[in-house]
């Protein structure tokens, strides 16, 4: 428990305060300079993000141009945008941060006391944002054209594209405080200004204690570390080797990437009761609160079909769509989404010299795989290989069900790995899953649009 | 539709089938009869008849189809009718052969890419050379006699996006990349390129070689170009860039025309446009079938510009006709014309227009000859006699409005300030005002005031204007004896000389007027504010008889000498007098009984210039063409002039026209007023305006709330005298004398008293009268 106490007052619960610190080459970066610009400072998730810190400065681009720059949407409602967002995944240090800025902005202030205290205009959202937070697949042109269509609380098509956008990055963001172990901001917590009980520093401890409670189980599990990192390491060369002769037909990879999803029904975080959503402050900014994930591939019912990468790609579609409602943020989410995926430092754990780019496009496509979407040009078979069931259990639950994750799960996958490379793994998480949500609802746009 | 044409051995028209699924390619035969269409779900050949498709051959066989079948594109052989390859979206290559005996026509399968394939593309000349392009970033040529590629390109950067044979050099090929880069290779040496250059910024998804010019490449990217390089030098040069609305999916030059070129998009926009590169801002042609996306576009032949062949998503297979296209140019605009934010105006036109005409020439005109300078010399020079469209080129010229003129608003300041709503009688208000209208060069406002005065001034009043014009008196009554003809022009110069002097008193005494007003702190004054407590309406009437010696005297006599209510409410009241004089006939009698007053001198005058109208006729014969004429001012946005007529008719026109509108135009000439900051005029609108609505805005939060300033309680009733404290309140920190007047005071250390006292003292002092060390500032 005294160790528990001793990280959770770092940036980050799950790692130590000493190894961001140590890790964090920022102080002359320019990437600093883009948060002080915006920010007047450096939050906890910057820190833990700079552990990356090229992808940090496409991220923080990204991120203020959403939220600060010329947009379709007026600087208010973003914020609740983005309130919204992270509320369906109760992340509080998201909400607390964003209701800060709401107030600073200084109007509308009420809206903070709920969603009923919101224009209809924003409450219309609800519906595609809890579709998106936790079933993107089912959003349909329906849901678009209900918004969009003339009337009094209609969306122009470039506020809805913002919209979307906002959405789906604080949806993934989400992903990332909490995957990552993001402790609030002590300055957050501390601004008495703060409408009452939103951010109570009870309210920060009681996520930071439910992340940190169960670190007793992972001593035990490190035993067999050292030859787990080399066993991965024999299965990414051998699969580089076989790629050569393995002539699976059709039909196998079509199955692999069906064995895949169905696996992925079986993958459940444990422990966790499906029902208690606890109520916490956050629930003021959620409708509808007992919709959460359901599995893509479910058994014995209709499944919706599978989303073809290959036909609405992020490069060709998705970009062009978004550029042309929202210009400029296409050129930016672009630039994010190939800075994750390019990311490498040719490191594994203390091996140097590695080609991780087939670990990397497991993660990315497994994430993509939950929430059904298949490449056509990918071996389902590789993701099998690769990701052990915690690492899995991992994935899924920092993906689709965020806020369960816990300190254990965390620790639980590639034991002898730097922190760096977990919260990497992190980056890929979450630029995977806002890929996939913005190709599903950019997808229903287009086909609103036609 | 039905038209048939009939070049080179092609026949047929506008027309299209259903396919199944959407398309992703397509791709023709070299003898144009047969059209091959691949997509996820698809992959038939259609055979081209003259009066429709039809269906001759589904490729798709086998009862689970693989994901092999699933094509990214497709290529049919130019020089083997047989022959076709297809990119499949899970990696793999493959031909087929047409003339294989068995239902399945699948030749050879190629897996060696790791990803999506994106193209494929056979030799133009060369029969079993095929060369692929992948989204793993390499590219391979295959010789259909081996199993295997015969060697890999590596593009060392991302994806492969598309790749094409040279048409013209035998062993060269194009590749463009998702990062923007397009890439020269020489089929010999897969070790590295020949040349590399950027063109797009974003993915390049497609290029096309020209089939004639040699170093000819058209590259069509994400960031909606189509840019047109020349590779026949050393440097890569950019010739030509047409700008499109969407990302250009597909490029395909028009066969036997030079600069033709045809497009279509990847996303939103759904039609394919045709091109001339020279005229890159407006489409040569348009084909509008498509429901979705275009993704697939090809010439039929070779060599036949007339058929242009295209696949959709919305899972048809079109064949255009030409002749059937929708020419944008014909319905564009040919001249342009635009105002800039300050005021300045730009116009564009043909240029041969713009040239000719030298006597134009203004003031500050720039000129931008060639829209575009990347025209070449010669084309202006010779024109193409085969081309289809004059070529036109179009001169933009840009008028700036002179440095001085801010926005082109003065004259509205000006007028407003200058213009005389009230104070003297009607028919030198009228005068005063056209003349103001003339020397801001506004003839029509000028005419219309002139006019004005003519339809509604009284004949000759000697009695009345005496009373007012005594150093000129017979100027005014003649006016009614020029004809509506001569009004303006003649009018204005004859009494120019006599008006002159006149409008100078006029304007000075005007002038002094507002000068008065803002000293005495109107709505204007931030710093200081009136000390007085209640207004009282009644007050405001019963004092207004005390209003000539008040004026002359105000600063001569110690403030409290007048009661400080009758001080504020003065000047609300002091025009009201004045302008009801020159209207008391009206007001004392009804019009027509004005009218009746002097219907023989009109009469006379009548017959001496020939007025087509009757002299009998009673101004409210013109009070319909007057209301005519205010809404007319009203609708073309100048509000200040309908506003001010109104005012200046007063009685005579106001019940013609509705109180709603008369209220609408005071508020939007008040709010104009107020937007230019000019108090005065728009409290003098507002005083003169007849409208209940308007009047009150002046009531608006007049009430001040004061505290006593010894026991800061709020001091509820009338009087000096503090209920709690029983202490005087306001107290001079001057004289000590309780302020019953005008009260001044310091926001900085709330010590005040006497304006005057306050004045003086801070004269000769920069400290509080009070001495608390404050420094205060009178502004």
């Amino acid at each position: 428990m005294k160790m528990s106490r001793h990280i959770s007052t770092g940036p980050s619960s799950f790692i130590p305060e000493n190894e961001i610190i140590a890790a964090t080459p920022l102080s002359d970066s320019t990437v600093m300079y883009l948060d002080e610009e915006f920010n007047g400072r450096v939050d906890n998730l910057t820190q833990v993000m700079g552990l990356h810190p090229h992808y940090l400065q496409a991220f923080l681009r990204c991120h203020y141009y959403l939220l600060r720059m010329d947009g379709p949407l007026p600087l208010h409602y973003r914020h609740y945008i983005a309130i919204m967002a992270a509320a369906r995944h109760q992340c509080s240090v998201l909400v607390c941060h964003h209701v800060q800025e709401f107030e600073q902005i200084g109007v509308c202030s009420d809206w903070l006391r709920g969603l009923e205290f919101c224009p209809q205009r924003l409450r219309n959202l609800n519906e595609i944002n809890k579709i998106l937070a936790h079933r993107p697949w089912l959003i349909t042109k329906q849901h678009i054209q209900a918004l969009v269509k003339t009337g009094e609380h209609s969306w122009s098509l470039a506020e809805l594209v913002h919209a979307v956008v906002l959405l789906a990055h604080f949806h993934a963001l989400s992903s990332f405080v909490f995957g990552s172990g993001v402790n609030p901001d002590p300055e957050v917590t501390d601004v008495s200004g703060v409408p009452d009980d939103l951010c109570p520093p009870a309210m920060a401890s009681l996520c930071t204690c439910h992340l940190t409670n169960s670190n007793q189980a992972n001593r035990n599990s490190q035993r067999n570390a050292g030859s787990e990192l080399e066993a991965l390491m024999e299965r990414m060369k051998r699969l580089l080797e076989e790629k050569e002769d393995d002539d699976a037909s059709e039909e196998e990879m079509f199955t692999r990437f069906e064995k895949e999803k169905k696996e992925s029904l079986l993958v459940v975080s444990k422990g966790f009761d499906e029902e208690g959503v606890p109520p916490s402050p956050v629930a003021r900014f959620v409708a509808d609160p007992s919709f959460g994930y359901q599995d893509f591939a479910r058994r014995s019912e209709d499944n919706p079909p599978t989303f073809k990468a290959q036909d609405y790609t992020w490069e060709d579609h998705g970009f062009s769509l978004l550029n042309r409602l929202y210009s400029d943020v296409g050129h930016l989410l672009d630039d994010k989404f190939r800075t994750a995926c390019d990311l490498t430092y040719y490191n594994m754990a203390s091996h140097e010299g590695v080609d991780t780019s087939m670990l990397r496009r497991a993660l990315f496509n497994y994430v993509h795989c939950m929430y059904g979407i298949r490449h056509d040009d990918y071996d389902y078979g590789e993701v099998n290989q690769l990701l052990e069931s915690s690492l899995k259990v991992y994935i899924k639950t920092v993906t689709c069900y965020p806020e369960r994750t816990t300190r254990r799960m965390y620790e639980s996958y590639w034991h002898q790995f730097r922190h760096s490379e977990k919260v990497h793994v992190n980056l890929l998480l979450m630029e995977a899953r806002m890929q996939a949500e913005l190709l599903y609802a950019l997808r229903a746009i287009t086909h609103y649009m036609t | 539709m039905e038209k048939m044409t009939k070049v080179s051995t092609i026949n047929g028209r506008t027309m299209f089938c259903h396919l199944d699924a959407p398309a992703n390619a397509i791709s023709v035969c070299r003898d144009a009869t047969q059209v091959v269409v691949a997509g996820r779900n698809i992959f038939k050949i259609y055979g081209l008849e003259e009066d429709g498709f039809v269906e001759r051959l589904n490729l798709r066989v086998g009862r689970k189809p693989s994901l092999n079948f699933s094509c990214a594109d497709v290529m049919w052989h130019q020089m083997e009718e047989n022959l076709l390859a297809t990119a499949a979206t899970n990696g793999a290559v493959v031909t087929w052969n047409l003339a294989r005996p068995c239902r399945n026509k699948q030749e050879q399968l190629f897996t060696e890419h790791k990803r999506t394939v994106n193209k494929v593309c056979f030799h133009p000349t060369e029969v079993h050379m095929l060369l692929s392009g992948s989204q793993d970033g390499f590219m391979k040529c295959f010789d259909l006699r081996k199993k295997e590629s015969v060697s890999t390109f590596s593009g060392q950067s991302e994806s492969v996006r598309d790749v094409q044979f040279s048409m013209k050099d035998y062993f060269t090929f194009a590749a463009s990349f998702e990062n923007g880069n397009v890439q020269l290779w020489d089929i010999r040496r897969p070790d590295r390129y020949e040349r590399m250059f950027t063109a797009h910024t974003g993915p390049v998804f497609c290029c096309d070689w020209h089939p004639e010019d040699r170093g000819w490449l058209a590259t069509g990217g994400r960031d909606k170009m189509v840019k047109v390089w020349d590779m026949s030098t050393n440097r890569v040069k950019e010739i030509y860039c047409v700008q499109t609305i969407a990302s250009v999916a597909r490029v395909k030059w028009r066969p036997e025309r030079r600069y033709h070129l045809a497009t279509c998009s990847m996303m939103v926009d759904h039609n394919i446009y045709v091109w001339d590169v020279r005229r890159p801002f407006i489409p040569f042609a348009t084909f509008e079938e498509h429901k979705d996306v275009t993704t697939g576009i090809v010439w039929r032949h070779q060599h036949d510009p007339y058929y242009l062949l295209s696949g959709s998503k919305d899972s048809t297979l079109y064949q255009h006709m030409f002749k059937d296209a929708s020419r944008p140019v014909d319905r564009a605009n040919p001249e342009g014309l635009c105002f800039g934010l300050f005021g300045d105006l730009a116009f564009a036109a043909k240029e041969s227009l713009m040239t000719a005409p030298s006597s134009v020439g203004e003031v500050g005109r720039k000129t931008y000859p060639g829209g575009d300078r990347r025209y070449p010399i010669f084309f202006f020079k010779k024109p193409d006699v085969t081309e289809q469209f004059a070529q036109v080129s179009s001169a933009l010229s840009v008028f700036e409005s002179e440095a001085g003129s801010a926005v082109g608003m003065d004259w509205f300041i000006k007028t407003a300030q200058s213009y005389l709503l009230s104070g003297k009688p009607f028919g030198e208000l009228c005068e005063h005002n056209a003349q103001v209208a003339k020397r801001l060069n506004r003839p029509q406002e000028s005419t219309t005031w002139t006019m004005l005065r003519i339809m509604f001034s009284e004949p000759a009043n000697p009695s009345m204007s005496a009373n007012h014009n005594l150093n000129k008196s017979g100027n005014l009554p003649l006016v009614n004896s020029f004809g509506m003809k001569e009004m303006s022009a003649a009018l204005n110069e004859r009494n120019k000389e006599n008006r002159q002097d006149n409008i100078h008193n006029l304007d000075s005494n005007h002038n002094n007027n507002d000068d008065n007003e803002e000293t005495e702190g109107s709505e204007g004054q931030a710093e200081y504010l009136f000390g007085d407590a209640e207004l009282d309406d009644d007050d405001l009437y019963s004092m207004e008889h005390e209003n000539p010696a008040a004026e002359e005297t105000e600063y001569l006599l110690p403030q409290e000498a007048f009661p400080i209510r009758h001080e504020i409410m003065d000047h609300p009241s002091a025009p009201e007098p004045l302008q009801e004089k020159p209207e008391s006939p009206h007001v004392s009698g009804s019009e027509a009984e004005s009218m009746c007053l002097t219907p023989m001198e009109s009469f006379s005058l009548i017959s001496v210039s020939q007025l087509l109208f009757s002299p009998h006729l009673p101004p409210k014969f013109f009070c319909p063409i007057v209301k005519e004429m205010l809404c007319y001012y009203a609708e073309q946005g100048d509000v200040q002039t309908a506003v001010s007529v109104l005012i200046v008719l007063g009685e005579r026109i106001r019940k013609e026209i509705d109180e709603l509108t008369q209220e609408h135009w005071y508020m939007s000439y008040i709010d104009l007023l107020q937007r230019f900051e000019l108090w005065n005029v728009s409290n003098e609108v507002i005083k003169l305006s007849t409208c209940g609505a308007i009047t009150c805005l002046n009531q608006a939060s007049t009430t001040l709330h004061i505290n006593c300033s010894n026991c800061k309680r709020p001091m509820s009733n009338k009087g000096w005298i503090c209920d709690r404290c029983h202490q005087c309140a306001s107290v001079c920190a001057v004289c000590h004398h309780v302020v019953k007047g005008l009260f001044v005071w310091c926001q900085g250390c709330s010590h005040g008293g006497h304006l005057e006292h306050v004045k003086d003292w801070l004269k000769q002092s920069d400290h509080c009268p009070a001495g608390c060390g404050h420094l205060c500032e009178y502004t």
